[in-house]
């Protein structure tokens, strides 16, 4: 092939559209327009990321370059309904905008909008793809910081694309910093009607035994795109406790990169997909170990239907220093349908010497004698697979200790499972 | 209450059952005895419904209705119970929900108010203290962690709550020491009345001197070769089932 051509602007890696949006935003986007123009060199170089990148071998976006995603609108003519949520303080953000009209931030939180004073972070990794699309098109954002030894209880943070009428892609930037010994629940729920991409970044930095407890319920429209992209950083004593709860949009990749930096911090990224109808829904984690003597713990369950598509990607890397290191990892899938597919990936790099990492994976039908055993006791088939199902999840969502968070996310299920049946 | 007619059934290519007869009228213990493979528990599955197994003639019918024609949960609100030889475990559900669940979809199902929360702990509590069963057990995961007796007991105890009209019980005695098959033969004659009836398969006599059978019938090769009182049943302890089995022949 003819190497000016394909070096070309005539490329088709799926940038142009964006790069284009870029261009004629440049100078209207807020904060450092450095950082943006880095952020466009690498995302015009390699475009959406495809199934020849490595880290993306299962999952392609590439389909986000043939749709015509415009920018939303910037005013909001109705209330939106926001959907069932848990009883505390509440951010807004509507197509990817902070809504200060329609939220309550909480005591203890110092809530900052992105689009007031743009931060934009120092862990987020623009040879990410998707994250250096959102760092050349971020436009708001909500910047959460909590101060030493407070706990500030729970907060959720609502993303709503009500619209559904006009295809639109928002690229939400956040960031949570807790200061040392701080505390804070953060609840994410995606929603949206229609055709868009959200393609959201955050950076969480966990301070000296500071606790982010960082639950998300992604349960975007159907023809929705949905890529959540967080680069946490925990240091000693700190904790990172993620929970990631997969039910809606078309394709969805949530990613997680999380860095142990200092001694005894501890990192919990579990999760679980329940998809159907040829829905693709990827969990990608990266754990770095780089300080001794601290843990991580992922647990992933995929419940399958139709021909749906689950992926696990899980990297544990153990750096020289990371000894002592207590490292495991599990992924497990029930296939509901012939069709349905799994695919999982775990890789261990371990430099040290003295570690404990294991990790496993299993695929699996419903158990029929079990299924039989509900039965014979008068339990209706379609309620004996949903015990089994929520049976098979208990032990990823058993951990989750914020009782009404959890509630949300076990009717979330429920309800998932009615409209299936 | 119950009434078989020459059943037939396989799994997979093996055929088990090759023309059963049996009648058990309301208010009757029957027992079902005999030496292994002779199709005992495939008769307890395939009345409850167990789809690994294919009937391929004769009928069975409950209370008049065509009990082969009905699905396993339909048999159950219908008011059959099998105590299962093997009960399986289900981790990740709770025992308590389970029973819960279980009660509540026979009560729909037969158009009767459901229990809530509070109604169907009493009901469970008083059950599983009737059986000598430690509380814990309502807290655990279904039979997950329990010894082989408590998992019998459990069996013991879903049936108490649920009140079925025929209780089949596949071998609830094996792995029971004597109080607790005790235990196990309280449970079931305290719901004998009129309208119930128990199908008892068991190898040995043990639990029949707990369980007093109106009517005890010897399987072999997927028939019953011989049907007798009660005295039959010490008769095959005494002499084992040789000499049954090389009658019938």
């Amino acid at each position: 092939m003819n190497q000016s051509l394909r070096n070309g602007p005539s490329l088709r890696n799926g940038a142009d559209g964006y790069i284009a949006r870029y261009q004629g935003l440049r100078g209207r986007l807020p904060g450092d327009s450095t950082i943006r123009a880095a952020a466009a060199d690498a995302f015009g170089k390699d475009g959406l990321p495809s199934m020849r990148d490595e880290d993306w071998r299962y999952t392609s976006l590439r389909g986000l370059a043939e749709s015509d995603f415009q920018e939303p609108l910037s005013a909001v003519s109705t209330a939106p309904i926001l959907g069932e949520t848990i009883d505390a303080p509440r951010l807004v953000m509507i197509d990817g905008r902070y809504q200060p009209g329609l939220s309550t931030p909480p005591a203890g939180v110092t809530v900052t909008p992105f689009a007031e004073n743009p931060y934009f972070g120092r862990l987020p990794d623009i040879k990410r793809p998707m994250a250096a699309l959102n760092t050349m098109l971020a436009e708001d954002g909500v910047q959460l910081h909590v101060a030493a030894g407070v706990d500030a209880g729970a907060l959720v943070l609502l993303s709503l694309a009500p619209d559904g009428h006009r295809p639109i892609a928002f690229h939400p930037r956040h960031s949570i910093h807790l200061e040392p010994g701080a505390k804070l629940t953060v609840l994410e729920i995606a929603r949206g009607e229609g055709s868009y991409l959200h393609n959201a970044v955050t950076e969480a930095v966990v301070a000296k035994g500071a606790v982010l407890t960082h639950i998300r319920l992604q349960d975007e429209g159907p023809d929705a795109f949905h890529v959540n992209t967080t680069f946490a950083e925990i240091a000693e004593y700190g904790t990172y406790d993620a929970f990631v709860l997969t039910l809606g949009a078309r394709v969805a990749r949530t990613e997680i990169h999380a860095r142990l930096i200092g001694q005894h911090g501890m990192v919990h990224l579990n999760g679980a997909q329940l998809l159907g109808g040829q829905q693709h829904g990827d969990i990608t984690t990266v754990v770095s170990h780089d300080a001794p003597n601290c843990g991580s713990r992922q647990t992933i369950k995929n419940v399958l239907s139709d021909r749906s598509r689950g992926v696990f990607q899980g990297r544990i890397e153990v750096a020289r220093a990371a000894q002592k290191t207590d490292g495991y990892q599990m992924n497990q899938a029930l296939l509901l349908s012939p069709h349905a597919e799994i695919d999982c990936k775990p890789q261990l790099e371990i430099y040290a010497d003295d570690v404990k990492c294991s990790h496993g994976a299993t695929v699996g039908e419903l158990d029929a004698e079990q299924l039989f055993y509900l039965r014979s006791r008068g339990v209706p088939d379609a309620e004996a697979r949903a015990i089994l199902v929520r049976a098979f999840l208990a032990e990823a969502m058993d951990p989750i200790a914020h009782q009404d968070a959890r509630a949300l996310l076990e009717r979330a299920i429920e309800q998932w499972w009615e409209h299936r049946a | 209450m119950l009434s078989i007619n020459n059943l037939e059934a396989r799994i997979e290519q093996k055929q088990i059952l090759r023309g059963l007869s049996l009648e058990l009228p309301a208010g009757q213990v029957h027992a079902v005895m005999g030496p292994n493979g002779s199709g005992k528990s495939t008769l307890g599955y395939v009345l409850a419904g167990h789809e690994g197994y294919e009937v391929t003639g004769g009928t069975a019918t409950f209370n008049d209705e065509d009990l082969l024609a009905m699905e396993p949960e339909a048999r159950a609100a219908a008011g059959l119970f099998l105590a299962f030889q093997a009960p399986l475990e289900l981790p990740g559900v709770n025992n308590a929900n389970f029973l819960r669940t279980a009660l509540n979809a026979i009560r729909r199902a037969r158009g009767e108010a459901e229990l809530d929360a509070v109604g169907f702990l009493r009901l469970a509590r008083a059950e599983s203290k009737r059986l000598a069963m430690p509380d814990d057990m309502l807290k655990r995961n279904v039979n997950v962690g329990f010894s082989g007796g408590e998992k019998k007991r459990n069996e013991v105890l879903q049936m108490a709550i649920l009140r079925p009209k025929l209780a089949i019980l596949d071998e609830t005695d094996s792995g029971l020491d004597i109080d607790a098959l005790r235990i196990v033969a309280d449970g079931v004659n305290a719901l004998r009345s009129p309208d119930f009836s128990a199908l008892v398969i068991t190898h040995h006599q043990r639990l029949l001197d707990h369980l007093v059978p109106d009517r005890v019938h010897v399987l072999s090769q997927g028939r019953i070769i011989r049907s007798g009182g009660p005295e039959l049943a010490r008769e095959l302890e005494a002499n084992g089932y040789a000499g049954v089995v090389a009658d019938a022949a």
